[in-house]
Order: C-alpha cells, then structure tokens, then sequence
C-alpha cells in the first residue's frame, strides 16, 4: 500500500520507542544491582568509569544481613502485608458482595461512598490517625500499621469485586435459592468460588500497595524491631550525611525481591487488578 | 386426645420461630445490612471518624500529648498569612500539573506501542511494569544516588562528554530539584498509564479502524477521530486516579529532597508532616492537609465538566 519499507516502520513505530521505554524503564534497577555489588574502593572513585562493576562483592550484602536488622524488617514486613491484606479481602468481600448482588434502598449510596473512601488520600488522614493510635496506646507495634493498612486496601479490594461479583449470572444463583440454599449459602457454595481469580486479583493488587506503604509505617513505628523494610532503609541506612549507599542499594533489591517475584507469577491477575474500574466500569 | 395433639403443636412452635427468624435472614435487605455492618463500622471509625476529627483538630491549637484550645479559623487564617503556604500550593499545582502532562502523553505513547504485535510482548509488558510494582521509597533510594552531586552516573556523563563541567547539583538547585521530582514521578507513574491504556485500546473494536482506513483515513486520522474519543472515557478515570495521588505525594519528596533546597520542593503533604510531626503542631497540620482538599475538588469537577464537554 505504502512505499516506505516494512522494516523502517518497524523501526520507527516500534523498536525505537520500545527499546526507549525499556531502557529508561529498567536503568534505575540495573544501578540499583551495580551498586551494591561494588566495593566502597570503586564506589567512591570518581575517576573510573561508573557504568561496570571491576571487583564485585557480595560484603554490603553480608553486612546488610549481620549488621543490620533488614531480616527482622523484611519480617514485620511480610506480617503487616499479609495480615491486612488478608483481613482487607474479607471485608472487601462482605462488603462488595450485597452491593453487586442484592437490590436494597441505600445501595447506591453506600456504592458511592465507597468510592469516595477509595479516594481520599493518605495526608488527609495521618494526622487524625497519628492521635487517635497515640489515644489506642499502639505506638511502635505492629498492629498500628494493621489496622490502618484496610483504611486504604479495603475501599480498592471492595471497588474491584463489586465488578467481579456482577459478571456472574443470576440463574445460577435463583438455581440454587429454587434447590432451597439461603442466602448465605448461595453466597459461599455458587458465587464466591466462581470470583477466586478476582480474589486473586485484589489480594496481590492489596499486597503490593502494603509493601509499598511508607507514611503511616513511619509515623507509627519508631523503633527497630517493629519497622518495616522502606522505613528502616530510609530511618537507620542514613545516619545524618553520611550514606551506607551499598546497603542501601543491597536493601532496595532485596526489598524489591518479594513483590517482583510474585508479581512475576501473577501479572495477568495484577494488571486485571490494575484495569479494574478504568476500563470495566 | 389432648397430649397427642398439643405435642405436635408444641414441637412446630420453635420451627416456626425459626422458620420466621431464617426467612427474615434471607431477606434482601436484612441479609445485605448484616454482611456491610462490619466493613462499614471499620470504614467509619477509621477513615470517617479521623477526617471529622481533623476537621475539629484544624480548627484547635494543639500541640502534641496536650489538650486542644478552639482558635475557630486562626489555623487557616496563620495558612494565609505564611508565605511558605502559598509556595507549597505553587508547588505542588505545578508538580501535579507538568507530571500528569508527561505521565499522560507518555503513557498513550506506550500504550500505542505494545499494542502492536511483537515477540515476547507479554515478557516486555511485565518488564515495563516495574517501576510501578517496586516500593516506592525503595526505588527512589537508587534514583538518589543517580543524582548523587558526586558520584551520579549522569553527571560523569555529562563531565566526559565534556557538555559540562562540574556537572550540575541536581538536587542542590531549586528548579533542577524540581525536574528531577517531577521526572521521577513520571518514571514511576507512566506504566500506570501504559498498561491501563492498553487495555483501554484492546476494547475498541477493529472493525471501527478498519472501516476508517478503507475510507482513506491514515495513521494520524485515524488516532485523532476514531481511537482518541473512544479512550476517553478510560482517560478520564485514571486522570483522576493520577491526579488525586500526585497531588497528595508524599513519599518521593520526603526521601529524595524532604522539600529543600529552601522548601522549594515542599508540596502540602509533606508540609503538613513537617508541621505536624516535626513541629508538634497538630491542628496547624491538619489544617494545611484540609487545604489540599478544595483544590482537589476544583480540579477534579474542572477535568470532569472539561473532558465531557468535548464530547
């Protein structure tokens, strides 16, 4: 149809633009791996050329380990994301549930006020928050951040089931109240287990904004054995001026790991987590 | 005669108490309010409860561990008369606003691009989530040191290509401060709206282009009356999304350049932080915090009313 070539297309359309977004995409990340794997000798040379590890060592990784409490850190970590998500997926649930399926007055309602939590951002909220877990005596424990976690994750994982909930037919549903299952039941035996790729979905979309959460972590927890990996990298790797930037680096990569790997496993579920009420709604 | 047939009786009577008790549970109304009370009560004490309490809290001096005094409006009246104030709302409106426009068009340009067919193409979509997948504080930990004065990549660059010597202080210096945030929150942002796009894209039907090219319509035709109109919808809500987030960042400015060089990257939440943990004045805190919220609204009603008017 065209006179210019295929491949030039190609080209320009595809390969140019791909391989730009690829490479300022994942540069940070292959920084992130140099760094920690450089001596301080050569970290701290300004004369050699920076892009190239001459000497890689594994010691900002062993320090990191010894030395620091990154394993109790990526602990509480873990702990705090999986509990809130946990309890996030269920409220989520007992709350997205009558909202797609059963017709009551106040529906709407309660269906735009969830939205509206949904958006209400962070800052609006940690000052409140601040006082009233001060009031609760939860300072410094983990349950601070549990509790607070679902204040975010609750509104999302109910957002994103309300659109999974409605996909499922409601014959099945009348097939099952004719058969003489209650409400309840119908609930647990016919609808929820046709919805477990959404659960999925929400529970890793939920888990990755846990481990992604920094100011409520930082405001609540202030000592070393309850921080989690972000708070402690930032709060106890700089000391003042002075940078442990190969610990630092070692820490963001290992910190990453968790989220990466089961990301990797999951992305379709992660991206439907991702695209759910943008495009489906 | 009389004991057999009250005993029938007498056993129906719990039955039917139970009968009555479970067909009122089933009941579409009574079953949804019990399953929501739950979730509700937890929604209420700790997101609906706090934002009355920092309303209260903004209208009280109070200093941390200490009771409140009522000052009425002094909080916002002390807002109003701080030139810091008024920066930070610069600041943020700017920041929100460049980093939007470029998450925006570079996302669409991304999204443009996978859309076509390639080899591996689900392994290049994954790798290009990334940035958006790793936490936060964690990845602007390694953007700090690319734009370490000393040691950055960038600037060894820039030094031995000889376009400039010493290379510039990219965090030191208030408006490269800027850009830099700014571009870092692209960075991180721009998969967001690469992959939501995409999605986006992949519901348009292909008849709809296809009918278009065989009317002689090209590329850019094509983009600009057959695919743009009908994105816009999805457009529209992640705009929203990305706008309410950025507007209320926090995390990137608190690690990168905690609002400095002299609160020239300060935006209202970290302001606020500083205000409120650092300084102990809590209701002073809350009440820069409140402030984002009228212009929050204004934003998202303007975008709203914009983006249906050229429908």
């Amino acid at each position: 149809m065209t006179r210019v070539p295929r491949w030039r297309t190609r080209l320009l359309q595809l390969w140019l633009p791909l391989g730009f977004f690829l490479l300022t995409g994942l540069a940070p990340f292959y920084w992130m791996l140099i760094t920690s794997l450089k001596p301080n000798a050569e970290l701290y040379n300004r004369r050699i050329m920076p892009l190239v590890v001459y000497h890689p060592t594994l010691k900002h990784y062993v320090d990191l380990l010894t030395e620091t409490s990154f394993l109790t850190w990526t602990w509480n970590t873990t702990l705090v994301a999986v509990t809130s998500t946990a309890i996030s997926l269920v409220l989520g649930i007992m709350l997205a549930y009558p909202l797609a399926r059963m017709r009551f007055a106040g529906a709407g309602l309660i269906a735009a006020t969830v939205a509206a939590t949904y958006l209400v951002p962070q800052p609006l909220l940690f000052i409140p928050l601040a006082d009233i877990i001060n009031r609760l005596g939860l300072y410094d424990t983990l349950t601070a951040v549990i509790l607070t976690y679902p204040t975010m994750l609750v509104p999302f994982c109910a957002w994103l089931l309300i659109g999974y909930f409605k996909t499922v037919p409601r014959e099945l549903e009348e097939a099952a109240r004719i058969d003489g299952a209650n409400r309840f039941q119908t609930m647990t035996r016919v609808v929820l287990p046709l919805c477990i790729p959404g659960f999925i979905s929400a529970g890793i979309f939920a888990f990755t904004l846990s481990q992604n959460e920094f100011l409520y972590a930082l405001i609540f927890l202030t000592k070393t054995d309850v921080r989690t990996v972000p708070v402690g990298a930032i709060a106890e790797l700089i000391r003042g001026d002075v940078f442990y930037w190969g610990q630092l680096m070692a820490a963001a990569l290992l910190g990453s790991l968790p989220v990466a790997f089961l990301y990797s496993f999951f992305v379709e579920h992660y991206v439907a987590g991702l695209t759910a009420g943008s495009v489906k709604g | 005669m009389t004991t057999l047939a009250s005993e029938p009786i007498a056993g129906r009577r719990p039955l039917a108490a139970r009968d009555a008790i479970s067909r009122w549970l089933d009941r579409e109304a009574v079953f949804s309010w019990l399953m929501m009370a739950l979730p509700l009560a937890f929604l209420f004490a700790l997101v609906g409860y706090p934002l009355a309490d920092g309303i209260f809290l903004s209208l009280e001096n109070r200093p941390v561990a200490q009771a409140g005094t009522f000052v009425g409006l002094g909080n916002f009246i002390e807002d109003a008369r701080d030139p810091v104030f008024w920066q930070v709302a610069a600041n943020t409106v700017i920041y929100t606003t460049v980093a939007t426009v470029l998450k925006m068009v570079g996302g669409l340009a991304l999204a443009l691009v996978i859309n076509q067919q390639f080899r591996m193409k689900n392994l290049v979509r994954a790798a290009l989530l990334l940035p958006f997948i790793v936490p936060t504080v964690l990845s602007t930990v390694a953007w700090m040191w690319i734009l370490d004065p000393a040691f950055s990549p960038v600037n060894w660059a820039l030094v031995h290509t000889g376009i400039a010597n010493p290379g510039p202080s990219w965090l030191g210096n208030p408006i490269l401060a800027m850009c830099s945030l700014i571009a870092i929150n692209t960075w991180r942002g721009l998969p967001f709206y690469g992959i939501t796009l995409l999605a986006g894209l992949q519901t348009i039907p292909a008849e709809l282009n296809e009918a278009a090219m065989i009317d002689g319509a090209g590329n850019w035709t094509r983009f600009w009356y057959v695919t743009l109109p009908l994105l816009k919808p999805v457009i529209l809500i992640v705009t929203v999304f990305s706008v309410i987030f950025t507007f209320a960042d926090f995390q990137l400015v608190y690690v990168l350049t905690h609002g400095g060089p002299a609160n020239a990257t300060q935006l209202f939440a970290t302001y606020a932080f500083d205000i409120a943990m650092n300084g102990g004045q809590l209701g002073r805190g809350a009440s820069v915090a409140l402030a984002m919220v009228p212009i929050l609204a204004l934003s998202i009603i303007g975008l709203t009313i914009y983006m249906r008017s050229r429908d």
